[in-house]
């Protein structure tokens, strides 16, 4: 399963990346393997998503969410 | 000013960084910019309670030392460049203490350069607030430097900062956070021995980022490129190590320093607000209102104020034609100089407003939240959602709606943005389609409510919105990529606008836009003056005998006697000459050498154009009676009897101006924000094919 087919409210925990170049920023940005995210909300158009992650509000499109595999 | 110590601000974007500046050095800043980046350089000075003073640098913020946008790599190379002009003697780190975990991230990193550091932990107030207990002393004695929270928005612990600023030591005294050699041992050994430097990190850095640092001669970027060859160094595997590791470090630091709440309070306050402000009825309304409002506002409020500039302006043109004696020098200055002077401040008011309104937005984390609503639509004609409000505000002025485009990280983003900015109808052309459409459509009424000259209007409008899309939409295929498009974007809690942020970035802009643009428009303007002031060969000095003669001094009035001299001499001038010159190009477009020469002043600014058709068809008083202009021109007739200004001609004349680029003010303006004149070249040349394109099938079809 993946962070971009979380509903609003739904909560994951990061297991690993499918994609190295992006994994270097989310990683940056607070989004490491065994941390606990959940989607706060999403676009009024359906992308992007903003998901709630190290105390933080962090927003990504549907395409970078589905880089991250959850647990 | 020779400071005696430099200091380095290093933050995290939305962390009150800029506060902080300003906190620390007052009025006491100017701006440059980094060189080849388009990224404002701001330094500032800050009295120490010691006596001494410091120059303070303020970096852009980023969340870590390996560059997402081209902006953000100036940290690293400021940071890393050995007696540079910038290289800080100190770097102040800044952090969000109510997200520390992630602000961390950057400060262990810059510690490992090894280059004396202070922590300043802002808003502090606020993380009390939401709960969050911070062990200041265990914090600085774990990571081994001076910790002084401060509140940069209420200026609590600036003294003890500035106090801290100077009893820092000249050596780095931190602890080191992460084993960095055993990310890649014998690569670092290897740059080490070949860059003559000791610290692991500067070498591990050097491997990344070696091609975009201007310090290295290319020989050495060379060999770091052959070392990383042969050790098999993976750059983006390397930075995942890294970076888990930091964070590894970071949670242990934090394990025993910090408490937080499950919740923080602020958080859920801000998501209350998200609700509204995001909401996929009301978030777009909401949206739209406000755009609506900073439209509204800059042209209402601007009104004003410009005017009053424009007015004082001719009182010092007036005033100085009385006290200088009359020749060609006077006119320079007045009609040159001092005109072109009018032209650039008389945008103040509009780039002050603007510029307001984003400092507001971008300060209390709206900015992010339109971002993230528009990005959808925005991204499918090649634009980023931060894109909408210099497209709307270029309804205003293309100025300040470019210069505002650099809160768009994206390269290509941008500048696709600056592109297409222009197309969209600004104020400037809105003299010019209420003339020709005047002239030409009906003032009647079509189902009853619609009147036909609004509704040309309002195409006007439509199309330049169109069309901006389009060509938009077509430069996503031209243009290159230099960076993979992310759009993994904070979205900062909201808070309160802080005010005097907002009046400092409207003093910034337009004094950057007064001292560089200006330049370029008053060049433009003066050299506008000169061809229409002068005439090959002795043309001027013959018409002036011609109407010395007396039977015209007794069959004509003085005013209309000048009139008529100085319509002649515009005609007989070099734009007039040149008029004459582009004649058989315009041609197919229905315009004469008369329009020629409109189309020539009016590079300056578009409205010129109502002004020289003043001129050339010789009204009474001054360009704003645009009754007499249209009457006139409405008379005007071709040589063989037909009206000059026939439909068709019209709208091709308005489809030139909806297209051309023909505004001094832009090219300038475009030129600074890009840094490279091959940007307002392009943009110049393909916004005059499109409009000689537009005006040739309008001025066809409608013949």
């Amino acid at each position: 399963m993946t962070l971009s087919q979380l509903e609003i409210g739904e909560i994951g925990i990061v297991k690993e990346f499918t994609d190295l170049e992006m994994s270097v920023k989310l990683m940056e940005m607070g989004c490491l393997p065994g941390e606990e995210v959940r989607v706060s909300r999403i676009a009024p158009l359906g992308d992007p998503i903003a998901i709630h992650v190290s105390g933080y509000q962090l927003s990504l499109r549907k395409f970078e969410a589905s880089t991250i595999i959850l647990q | 000013m020779k400071a005696d110590i430099r200091v380095a601000l290093v933050g995290n974007p939305n962390t009150g960084k800029s506060t902080l500046f300003n906190a620390l050095t007052g009025l006491n800043q100017k701006i440059g910019n980094f060189p080849g980046v388009t990224v404002d350089k701001k330094l500032g000075y800050s009295q120490l309670p010691d006596g001494r003073s410091a120059e303070i640098v303020d970096l852009p913020g980023t969340y870590s030392l390996y560059p997402k946008s081209r902006d953000e790599s100036i940290v690293f190379s400021v940071l890393a460049e050995k007696n540079g002009d910038l290289t800080p003697d100190l770097v102040v780190v800044i952090l969000d203490a109510t997200n520390l975990k992630r602000n961390l991230l950057l400060y262990t990193q810059v510690a490992d350069l090894k280059i004396p550091v202070i922590i300043a932990l802002n808003m502090i107030d606020l993380a009390k607030k939401g709960g969050v207990i911070i062990d200041i002393d265990q914090l600085a004695k774990k990571l081994g430097v001076p910790v002084i929270p401060i509140s940069a928005r209420k200026l609590e612990g600036i003294a003890n900062l500035k106090a801290a600023i100077s009893f820092a030591n000249k050596f780095a005294l931190q602890e080191s956070s992460i084993d960095v050699k055993a990310i890649a041992p014998e690569l670092i050994d290897a740059i080490c021995g070949e860059i003559d430097t000791e610290n692991p990190y500067f070498a591990l850095q050097l491997a990344h980022q070696h091609e975009t640092l201007k310090f290295l001669t290319p020989a050495q970027s060379d060999r770091i490129e052959e070392l990383e060859k042969e050790h098999s160094f993976h750059s983006q595997k390397a930075q995942a190590t890294e970076t888990i590791a930091r964070y590894n470090y970071i949670n242990d630091v934090l394990y025993d320093t910090v408490k937080t709440p499950v919740t923080a309070q602020d958080e859920s306050h801000s998501n209350k607000i998200d609700k509204i402000l995001t909401h996929r009825v009301f978030g777009f309304v909401i949206f739209m209102g406000i755009l609506l409002f900073m439209f509204q506002s800059i042209f209402a409020w601007s009104a004003y104020p410009m005017s009053l500039i424009e007015e004082l302006f001719v009182l010092i043109q007036g005033g100085l034609r009385d006290i200088l004696p009359a020749g060609p020098l006077t006119d320079l200055l007045i009609d040159g100089v001092v005109a072109g002077l009018s032209g650039v401040l008389v945008f103040i008011p509009q780039i002050a407003i603007l510029f307001a309104f984003i400092s507001i937005l971008e300060d209390t984390g709206y900015m992010a939240r339109v971002t993230f609503m528009m990005d959808k639509i925005m991204r499918k004609v090649g634009l980023n959602g931060k894109s909408v409000v210099p497209l709307i505000g270029g309804f205003a002025c293309a100025v300040p709606s470019i210069m505002s485009t650099r809160t768009i990280e994206n390269w290509k983003d941008r500048m696709i943005t600056i592109m297409v900015t222009p197309l969209v109808a600004c104020s400037a052309r809105l003299p010019v389609y209420t003339l020709l459409i005047a002239l030409v459509v009906p003032s009647r009424n079509i189902w009853w409510i619609f009147n036909l000259q609004g509704l040309a209007l309002t195409g006007m409008y439509v199309l330049s919105l169109i069309s901006a899309v389009i060509v938009a939409w077509v430069m996503k295929f031209i243009l290159k990529s230099r960076e993979r498009g992310y759009f993994i974007m904070e979205l900062p809690v909201y808070r309160m606008p802080r005010w005097n942020n907002v009046l400092f970035s409207m003093y910034e802009r337009a004094k950057t836009f007064v001292l560089e643009a200006g330049k370029v428009i008053i060049a433009v303007s003066i050299i506008l003056w000169v061809l229409s002031s002068y005439g090959p060969g002795d043309r001027f000095k013959n018409i002036e005998q011609k109407y010395n003669a007396p039977q015209y001094a007794r069959s004509m009035k003085p005013d209309s006697l000048a009139r008529v001299i100085s319509t002649e001499k515009l005609e007989n001038s070099y734009a007039g000459v040149l008029g004459h010159a582009i004649e058989p190009a315009i041609r197919p477009l229905g315009f004469d050498w008369k329009i020629g020469i409109a189309l020539i002043t009016s590079f300056a600014a578009r409205e010129v154009f109502v002004g020289t058709m003043a001129t050339i068809y010789s009204v009474d008083g001054d360009a704003d009676r645009i009754d007499s202009v249209q009457q006139k021109m409405r008379n005007a007739k071709n040589p063989d009897g037909s009206p000059v200004f026939t439909l068709a001609v019209a709208f091709s004349l308005m489809m030139f101006y909806a297209f051309a680029m023909q505004c001094a003010s832009t090219v300038a303006v475009v030129y600074r924000e890009t840094k490279d004149w091959r940007w307002p070249a392009a943009q110049f040349a393909y916004m005059t094919a499109l409009a000689y394109g537009a005006a040739f099938l309008v001025y066809h079809l409608l013949k």
